[in-house]
């Protein structure tokens, strides 16, 4: 008695989980594509914004190295995407992480030029507060914007702090933390990049197989 | 026909999932920032809800009792998940605003229960009404409370409604009123608490004065007769 319903009732639960996976399996694959497609939009759109895309010759995605470094925050592997011009080394556009935010991890996006010059920096993902931090947001002001053409001359450039802390960042009205912490990894990054950019080049391509 | 008629009133404002029921409170809560995201999650709400209400309305009959909880939360984690990886592939801009709380409308307890209270017990027809009419209920608390949130934190509305409808949208943004500094409390989650209370609020003034007036016309029938048996 017991036994027959089990056998029932199993049969009906593993008969629904094979529709709802079937079905879901089914909507995966038909959205896959598109998925992919929208992924890499934004992956273009914010390529674009750090760096120019007429300025070097190659795909960007198709080519990039991943890095376990210290220096591009604590969070282990970082995509580091690779610019050639003329099939010379152009820039590197290096995602990195800083813990020291407000709220949780703030994301990034530095590109660096061969000669050490910042091509351009954006916040690609951050918790910080609204109204207060999220200025470090292009969408919310400009400030951001301030780290392009600057350079880094060396670990004790003292400009590369808020002006609070002497250097030559404004921090927010309410806000110090959350620029400090941006001025802090973005500095970093930037110090990596000078000093590994002849390395990373040299590094085998990791998005070799990125359609 | 009547039975239409309290559906949509249940759904609507007597046993409104959000202001009544108090369920899926924590998706109301944290995605109210603006009206745009308050409507997506709105309509992604309300899609998985008819969406299982039929589905369980069709099974109805086939899932035995001990089970039906199981088969119930499986169908709803399916709808879930169609729901988001269709949103994923063409209102990208709105997924990643959304970001957890769409995976988190499967624990949105107002769905599982229609599911049990309603759709397990009802014609197809009639649950795909009841998802429709709950579903529209809490997306317009939803869209209430993000309207009142945004409008007082940033002092826009539709602030990024081509998100969510593509990019003609961005015309119907509106700022009512700019100021330098944002107005914080109506932005964090503690703006959400108080809007959703003050919402509740006013519901309740508004049911007890209906039914004010309810008792005041017997009243007044009963009025003539009470002085005619006073006369004899």
């Amino acid at each position: 008695m017991i036994l027959s319903s089990m056998t029932k009732n199993g049969a009906i639960l593993t008969a629904f989980a094979l529709i709802t996976t079937g079905t879901v399996a089914l909507t995966h694959s038909l959205t896959a594509e598109r998925i992919e497609e929208q992924e890499k939009q934004q992956l273009a759109e914010q390529l674009q914004q750090v760096l120019d895309a007429h300025h070097y010759d190659n795909q960007l995605y198709k080519d990039c190295v991943v890095i376990t470094d210290e220096r591009l925050g604590p969070r282990p592997e970082q995509v580091i995407y690779r610019a050639y011009k003329d099939n010379k080394p152009y820039a590197l556009v290096m995602r990195h992480v800083t813990p020291s935010g407000y709220s949780g991890d703030i994301n990034l996006l530095t590109a660096v030029f061969a000669n050490g010059e910042i091509a351009g920096v954006r916040v690609t993902k951050h918790e910080e507060t609204p109204g207060l931090g999220d200025k470090v947001e292009v969408k919310k002001s400009d400030w951001i914007t301030l780290f392009k053409g600057q350079n880094v001359l060396g670990e004790d450039d003292s400009r590369w702090a808020v002006k609070k802390d002497g250097g030559q960042f404004d921090q927010f009205t309410g806000a110090t933390i959350t620029p400090r912490a941006v001025v802090g990894s973005v500095k970093q990054a930037v110090l990596f990049a000078q000093a590994e950019f002849d390395n990373l080049f040299a590094a085998p391509n990791t998005c070799q197989g990125a359609k | 026909m009547s039975q239409v008629k309290t559906l949509f009133k249940d759904g609507m404002w007597a046993n409104n999932p959000a202001l009544v029921q108090l369920l899926g409170l924590c998706p109301l809560l944290a995605v109210t920032s603006t009206i745009t995201n308050a409507l997506g999650l709105g309509l992604a709400t309300l899609l998985v809800l008819v969406g299982s209400n039929v589905t369980v309305s069709i099974v109805r009959n086939w899932v035995p009792k001990d089970i039906r909880i199981p088969v119930f939360v499986m169908i709803i984690a399916g709808f879930v998940t169609i729901v988001q990886l269709m949103m994923n592939a063409y209102t990208f801009g709105l997924y990643q605003s959304l970001g957890i709380f769409i995976p988190l409308i499967v624990t949105n307890c107002a769905i599982i229960g229609r599911a049990e209270a309603f759709a397990s017990k009802n014609t197809v027809p009639l649950s795909a009404f009841d998802g429709l009419m709950m579903g529209l209920g809490f997306m317009l608390v939803l869209v209430v409370l993000g309207a009142m949130r945004e409008l007082i934190g940033q002092g826009t509305l539709f602030d990024g409604a081509d998100l969510l409808l593509g990019p003609w949208a961005a015309a119907l943004r509106i700022e009512v009123f700019s100021f330098d500094n944002q107005f914080l409390l109506a932005i964090l989650p503690p703006g959400a608490f108080l809007g959703l209370g003050l919402l509740i609020a006013a519901k309740n003034v508004i049911d007890t004065q209906i039914k004010s007036k309810q008792v005041v016309t017997p009243e007044a029938e009963k009025g003539p007769r009470a002085r005619v048996t006073s006369l004899t």
